[in-house]
């Protein structure tokens, strides 16, 4: 049948926001530099070079084990991983096979229906991150490319999810969580370029699972997920087959195609690294503490502030968010929470524009001049996207702009022109016609330039056309 | 003095240090290990050219000790031989007999030993490269314990077998070589921090050595092994008490070594594509296309039928029946010498099963494999062995082989010593 079930599982690679690299002392901090200025023998992979486990990245990868509730082997082995690619410079990739770190597990996200919903983990190992192909000349047309090895070492986990997703939607809160949480244990860098990798298995129930590779961000897999479905449904109408088989994303047309499905078809030939002992690292997990994460946040935010569940998930989405939120709560953290989530994310969102760019102490002077009347909401919003634009403070935006609430009268002798100089609309209105009332507002508004409270005008413009 | 036997692949002017162990000491260092500024080719043509910009922990070591390095030594192909005439510059030949192979892969090392063109060499062991040319030249070479030299800049055959390891004309000068290269290092972590730091004591007195039946067996020269027993009642007669003891687990080692190795080679040497050293360079082929030629064209043969047998093992479907069968038969070896040193302090017997082979001798590689079989249950086992001159059949060298516990080198080369001394007083 067309409507049958979606089932959706990801592997999501993520780097590991450590100060060197994984099997190196390179720094990976290169955002900044050239191609190729943060290499050594090691990572460039030279002859006579020996891997060396970075302890910090096994802490990391830990750490979300434990934030995951997996389970930690007694031991682990790191396995080569062998194929041909001009970005691996050894001809093979140091990661995990069958003794990865760990195993089990479960990532919370909200399903649906809106309750909560355990995702099943697989497993959680550790592998480095290839160099980087830049191709000269122009995608497909490239007369040649270049290799840049900055990347080549730079610590990764690989977190493979059962199939217990049943949506693109789904899929996107998965990774919204994951990425919080790692952000949470302080283990990830979301803005550092290519932070994040996911490959999909998606089906529809009954039929073949096609696998998406390498999508990389999750507004990507959901748009992905999505084309795919309506794809794979269009087929099964159709009554043709899903062929079950490799497809890439292509980003700017959010479609997916065909790779040379059969030509991909790897023998990695698998076996242990014989220059890495295998680790027993079981015994740290013990020592390694978690912070408080988003679910519990949450919930402090809903106990401790009087937050609603929306506004609590919206805000600890996002570790910086959250903090914001805390800093500027104050003794009203109702209106705050309202401004943060409901106002402040929208004007970021439009502006492309991060949390950490929002000057706090002008945002406070803000929030102060709404909840002392000052100004209203509507006003507020003018006042918020000159914060944003300019370096200028709230209470001399507001004066310049004359957006100060202002006495009744104004208001009444704005009411009066308007109910003088539209006969019609407020015939209209007495007609019985909902909307004029709404236009007749609007032209109240606009008479004081956005200083009147809307809801205040309403009022009193029902009562004048009652009379 | 002039190189007549092709030891050398490069030689280099360095004085060495006026202080330190190795003060002024010539070392000549097997090609394969990484000397930052010297060509380090590992005897193949696909390194041509290539001059690494690190030093091996070893060579730091040996630059640190005052020793004079003076040149890089020839060998089979990335190790891969027992002859040394798998180079890609040319066999080189036994200062003993120059019609006769060095023995391999570290032939070029044993050579410029025994010809007197160096006081001391490195040589790499992975299946017995290091003690089957000492036995072709007459020298004395040393395969330490797995664990105990730091394979950092060693250029990887076979990473799980193989150490770098002394050779030299005496017991005492291997020891002394041992001492100076055995130092930590954290870029090795299969390394175990237990440094050699010990002066040889020339003293088998009450030691309980086993003789296995196996390593007298069919393809032993029969010559080699009256030469290897009467070493045996040498001992003895210096006071250690002789027991005959068996291995079962040999008649699969040489199987194990081989999978083990091959596989392992094939994805070492998977990074040899001509992008970033060696030949290589310009070519309007796609990537895959022009890494494979410059492979076809640039590797020898026994490289690529090693590169081709260790790509079959791990294939899938076929990794459990050969390379995780190979494990399970390495563990059986391993298991059989811990039974055996259970109630022996060493084991001894021929370090090869003959006398060193003439040039072009060994054309067919399966004879060349038999003759490892001797020397490839130490490495499987990772335990040190040491080979030492005990006399000559027909005018050529035979070594006798000690092997000990890990991590009891000391045991072995104490043994080495005693032996020495009394053959040679
Ligand atoms: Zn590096």
């Amino acid at each position: 049948m067309s409507d049958g079930q979606v089932i959706i599982g990801l592997e999501i690679h993520c780097q590991l926001d450590t100060k060197t690299k994984l099997f190196c002392g390179c720094s990976t901090d290169y955002r900044d530099d050239g191609p190729n200025t943060h290499v050594c023998p090691v990572c460039l992979g030279l002859p006579g070079t020996m891997p060396a486990v970075n302890r910090r990245a096994v802490e990391f990868a830990l750490k979300v084990a434990k934030a995951f509730h997996c389970e930690i082997p007694e031991e682990c082995e790191f396995s080569r991983k062998n194929y041909f690619y001009p970005d691996l410079p050894k001809g093979y990739q140091i990661t995990q096979y069958d003794r990865p770190l760990a195993l089990g597990g479960h990532i919370v996200i909200e399903s649906e229906e809106g309750g909560e919903k355990k995702v099943r983990l697989t497993r959680i190992h550790m592998e480095e991150d290839p160099g980087r192909l830049v191709h000269c000349g122009g995608g497909s047309r490239a007369r040649y490319s270049l290799v840049d090895y900055n990347r080549s070492g730079v610590p990764l986990i690989e977190i493979v999810t059962e199939p217990d997703l049943r949506s693109p939607k789904e899929a996107r809160r998965l990774l919204a969580k994951l990425r919080a949480t790692l952000e949470y244990l302080g283990v990830y860098d979301y803005g550092k370029e290519g932070s994040l990798r996911v490959d999909a298995n998606i089906s529809i129930a009954g039929h073949d699972r096609v696998e998406i590779k390498n999508i990389s961000s999750y507004k990507g897999v959901e748009k992905a997920l999505t084309f795919e479905i309506t794809r794979q449904r269009s087929l099964i109408r159709r009554g043709a087959s899903v062929d079950r088989e490799t497809r890439h994303f292509v980003e700017a047309r959010g479609t997916t195609t065909a790779s040379r499905s059969k030509v991909e078809e790897h023998d990695y030939r698998y076996f242990p690294e014989p220059d890495l002992p295998p680790l027993r690292v079981a015994s740290w997990v013990d020592d390694i503490s978690l912070p408080e994460l988003p679910d519990a946040r949450r919930e402090r935010f809903m106990s401790q502030y009087g937050l609603s569940v929306n506004h609590a998930r919206t805000l600890t989405g996002d570790l910086a968010l959250a903090e914001f939120f805390e800093v500027v709560a104050g003794d009203d953290p109702l209106l705050v929470a309202t401004w943060v989530a409901d106002i402040l994310l929208g004007e970021l969102n439009y502006r492309d524009r991060s949390i950490a760019t929002v000057d706090v102490a002008r945002f406070r002077s803000l929030i102060a001049l709404r909840k002392a009347g000052t100004i209203t909401d509507h006003s507020g919003v003018e006042v918020l996207r000159a914060v944003l634009d300019t370096p200028e403070e709230p209470a001399s935006i507001v004066e310049r702009l004359g957006l100060a609430v202002t006495g009744e009268d104004i208001v009444a002798s704005a009411i009066a022109e308007v109910l003088s100089e539209q006969p019609q609309a407020v015939a209209d209105y007495r007609a019985g016609k909902g909307n004029a009332l709404n236009y007749l507002a609007g032209q109240v508004m606009k008479k004081t330039r956005g200083r009147a409270d809307p809801r205040d005008v309403g009022r009193r413009l029902t009562e004048a056309l009652a009379e | 003095m002039e190189d007549r036997f092709n030891a050398y692949l490069l030689r280099s002017e360095d004085p060495g240090l006026d202080s330190g162990p190795l003060a002024g000491r010539t070392v000549a260092i097997k090609d394969n290990i990484s000397t930052a500024g010297l060509e380090t080719t590992c005897g193949s043509r696909i390194l041509k050219g290539y001059i690494p910009p690190y030093d091996a922990h070893v060579v730091t070591l040996l630059r640190e000790a005052g020793a004079a390095i003076n040149g890089k030594t020839n060998l089979d192909e990335f190790g891969m031989g027992t002859t040394t005439e798998n180079s890609g510059y040319g066999p080189t030949l036994n200062p003993v007999d120059s019609s006769r192979v060095p023995g391999g892969s570290s032939g070029g090392s044993a050579a410029a030993v025994a010809a007197g063109l160096a006081d001391l060499a490195l040589g790499t062991d992975t299946g017995g490269s290091i003690r089957c040319p000492a036995s072709f030249c007459g020298i004395v070479g040393l395969k330490p314990t797995y664990g105990r030299v730091s394979r950092y800049g060693l250029i990887a055959y076979a990473n799980s077998l193989e150490t770098i390891g002394p050779m030299a004309r005496t017991v005492a000068d291997v020891s002394a070589l041992y001492r100076v290269i055995s130092r930590p290092d954290p870029r090795d972590t299969t390394m175990q921090g237990r440094p050699y730091e010990h002066d040889p004591v020339a003293s088998v007195r009450g030691l309980r050595i086993g003789i296995p039946a196996e390593f007298f067996g069919a393809g032993v020269d029969p010559r080699v092994s009256a030469k290897v027993q009467e070493a045996i009642e040498t001992l003895a007669g210096c006071g250690a008490v002789i027991v005959p003891v068996s291995m079962p687990s040999m008649k699969y080692a040489l199987a194990a070594y081989y999978i083990t190795c091959t596989s392992e080679a094939s994805s070492n040497l998977a990074r040899y594509d001509g992008v970033r050293f060696g030949p290589g360079g310009e070519s309007q082929r796609s990537w895959h296309d022009a890494f494979t030629a410059v492979r076809g064209e640039h590797f020898g043969e026994e490289v690529r039928r090693r590169i081709l047998l260790g790509t079959f093992a791990l294939s899938a479907g076929y990794y459990g029946r050969y390379y995780g069968k190979a494990q399970t038969a390495r563990a059986n070896v391993a298991g059989d010498f811990e039974r055996l040193f259970g109630s022996v302090d060493l084991l001894a017997g021929p370090t090869m099963p003959t006398v060193a082979f003439r040039l072009g001798e060994l054309a067919d590689p399966l004879s060349m494999y038999l003759a490892d079989v001797l020397t490839v249950p130490a490495n499987l086992a990772g335990i040190p062995a040491i080979s030492v001159p005990c006399g000559e059949v027909a005018g050529l060298p035979v070594g006798l082989q000690l092997m000990g516990r890990r991590f009891d080198d000391e045991t072995v080369i104490d043994a080495a010593a005693a032996f020495e001394a009394e053959v040679t007083a």
